[in-house]
């Protein structure tokens, strides 16, 4: 065994010594891995902070409930009488004044134009009832104040302040009818809420003729445990046509059309670009090979073997895609990592601010893709090398 | 390989044809050869009589389409390819006519190639590269590169390369055919010295009969059969 790797590590270092020889050919093999690895990190980095901003939003001990049938909360609808019924069920957490940590709340689309384009795009306007701040949780004010109950104020998520104009504080916002007053910027954890922006449920109705309608309640549980107990007491009550989901459940859902859309289109793209690389790959590997043909036959003339010449050519062909994966991850990872960018939720026809993630993960997934390029790409020369006719390559000049 | 005084090299009726296209090359055309230990053959023939394929079948880097090749008393054609590689690694040194030194690795480097294929230490690879290296007169020149070294000295690296394992048997094709004279002449000098004093039993191709002279014995080939065997 170690007189095998005795024979690799001298194979492979007389082989990536001669790299610089062959530097045009290995450069080009390196640049066509590195574009991929760029890609498909660019590209599944939208992905992954998309699906971040949902998954950080949920909650697995905030229940949200709609009506029976409704997938999101655009076409849900639910009654004042569902929603005291809702919040009156067990399970539900309570605040120090003994009321139900359950909120109440109105979900409509404004349009505004977004800063980089200056084109109108959907923002959810999402209005909500007094308990919304305690069920959340991770609301925080970066600027201003809340919006005070009973009056035309809204407050801003720190994406969509980021992404639509008209949105600083201190500004008024008209939408229809109605003007609204930008009263503070909060921050929600990274989650979707940043996207939205927030008024009083009570204000909202009315300036959207819902009447003493809401769409959906997010209640705070006593623990994710209690979710059971809770959904089963509303799901038993004849005088309710209601579903409920865990919060992280409902917006896992949300993520799934987009985030295997994108992914579907980077692994795509990523795959034809791969295909390139191989060839590029495929064609460094023959022409090292090539070059070395008396050098492989001497060594199998002294006595290496065959199974080392293979792995020592293997190695250098993943040396070469490694060092292409790394630099393309590297280059995605400086070009796209924490570039902030919103994009349609199909779910709910309405903006999601988010940042693009180059993760640890994909980071490992692109370099993965890189080295199976690398495989790939020196196993055919590398069959080629072990095969060379010993007697004659040892006069190849 | 056994010791006793029985011939080191007993070749039987070899024949070796190649295929080019639909035509066959007869190469070899039953070919015996007996080659005792300690003996230094010239082989000699016009360019195509088949010396280097001869050698290459004495080496284990072919094999013969017919016929029996016996080295040491063991059928090195009946083999398989990675007994083969061993067998060549144990017992056979390798000279060639360019050398063949990998161009990135120092002479020390390239001489100590074959001692990876054995189970010796690092420091006790390093002791039998100086004392090869000792052997061809380089000591002072373990660390340069072949493209440092003039053709002479090259050879000599190729050498010291070939005995690093205490072969039995040095195989050289054409060793001095890209030399000058004089260079020539060192090595010649050096292959005998290997003959002589530590008993190798040593065949080398060659179209110099300034060359041949040097040698033990010297047999000709013609198409593919010995014609003629002089002794020296």
């Amino acid at each position: 065994m170690l007189n095998w790797l005795s024979q690799i590590s001298a194979i492979t270092f007389a082989n990536l010594k001669t790299l610089p020889e062959r530097r045009g050919a290995a450069l080009a093999a390196a640049v066509g891995i590195a574009g991929v690895v760029t890609v498909l990190v660019g590209v599944l980095s939208i992905a992954e902070g998309f699906q971040r901003v949902l998954a950080v939003s949920g909650s697995p001990d905030v229940a949200i409930v709609l009506r029976s049938g409704s997938d999101t909360e655009m076409n849900s609808g639910l009654t004042h009488d569902d929603t005291r019924l809702i919040a009156d069920a067990p399970g539900l957490a309570r605040n120090a004044a003994n009321l139900p940590l359950a909120s109440a709340e109105l979900f409509v689309v404004i349009n505004l134009p977004k800063r980089s384009t200056g084109t109108d795009a959907n923002v959810p306007l999402r209005g909500v009832s007094p308990a919304a701040f305690d069920v959340r949780g991770n609301l925080t004010l970066l600027e201003g104040r809340r919006f005070e109950p009973g009056k035309n104020e809204v407050m801003v998520g720190v994406g969509a302040a980021r992404q639509f104009s008209g949105l600083d504080v201190g500004r008024t916002v008209r939408v229809g009818q109605t003007e609204w007053a930008v009263v503070g910027v909060f921050t929600a954890g990274g989650g979707v809420a940043e996207s939205e922006v927030w008024t009083d449920a009570a204000v909202l109705q009315p300036a959207y003729h819902r009447g003493d309608t809401y769409q959906a309640v997010y209640a705070k549980l006593i623990s994710a445990d209690a979710f059971h107990t809770f959904t089963d007491a509303l799901t038993t009550n004849p005088s309710l046509s209601i579903k409920a989901m865990r919060q992280s459940d409902f917006y896992a859902e949300q993520s799934t059309l987009l985030v295997g859309f994108v992914k579907g289109i980077g692994i795509t793209i990523a795959g034809l670009m791969a295909v390139g690389a191989l060839f590029g790959a495929l064609n460094t590997m023959y022409s090292s090979v090539a070059a070395r043909t008396r050098e492989i036959a001497t060594l199998r003339a002294l006595g290496f073997g065959s199974s080392p010449v293979v792995v020592s050519v293997l190695l250098e062909s993943l040396a070469l895609a490694l060092a292409g994966g790394v630099l393309g991850a590297a280059g995605a990872w400086l070009a796209f990592d924490g570039h902030t960018t919103s994009t349609m939720n199909w779910q709910t026809f309405s903006q999601v601010a988010f940042a693009f993630r180059v993760s640890p993960a994909l980071l490992v997934e692109a370099i993965l893709w890189a080295a199976m390029i690398g495989v790939l790409g020196g196993l055919f020369p590398a069959i080629r090398a072990a095969r060379i006719p010993i007697a004659a390559a040892l006069r190849e000049t | 390989m056994t010791t006793d005084q029985s011939p080191l090299i007993h070749l039987t009726g070899v024949d070796k044809t190649y295929r080019r296209g639909s035509e066959e090359i007869r190469v070899l055309a039953g070919l015996s050869l007996t080659v005792q230990r300690g003996e230094f053959l010239a082989l000699m023939g016009p360019s195509g009589s088949g010396k280097s394929t001869l050698l290459n079948l004495l080496g284990g880097l072919d094999r013969p389409t017919k016929g029996a090749v016996e080295i040491g008393g063991e059928r090195i054609d009946a083999l398989t390819d990675r007994r083969l590689a061993g067998w060549r690694a144990r017992h056979v040194g390798l000279v060639f006519q360019f050398y063949n030194l990998l161009p990135v690795m120092t002479a020390e480097r390239n001489v100590e190639l074959p001692l990876l294929l054995t189970p010796l230490s690092r420091a006790e690879r390093r002791r039998h590269v100086a004392t090869a290296l000792a052997v061809v007169g380089l000591r002072d020149r373990t660390n340069h590169y072949p493209r440092q070294l003039s053709g002479g000295e090259q050879q000599r690296v190729g050498i010291a390369r070939a005995i690093v394992t205490d072969p039995t048997l040095l195989l050289c094709d054409e060793p001095t055919g890209d030399l000058d004279r004089k260079s020539g002449d060192e090595i010649l000098s050096l292959l005998q010295t290997l003959n002589r004093e530590q008993g190798k039993t040593i065949i080398m191709v060659t179209h110099d009969p300034h060359a041949s002279a040097r040698a033990s014995r010297t047999v000709h080939l013609d198409k593919g059969q010995l014609s003629a065997a002089a002794p020296a």
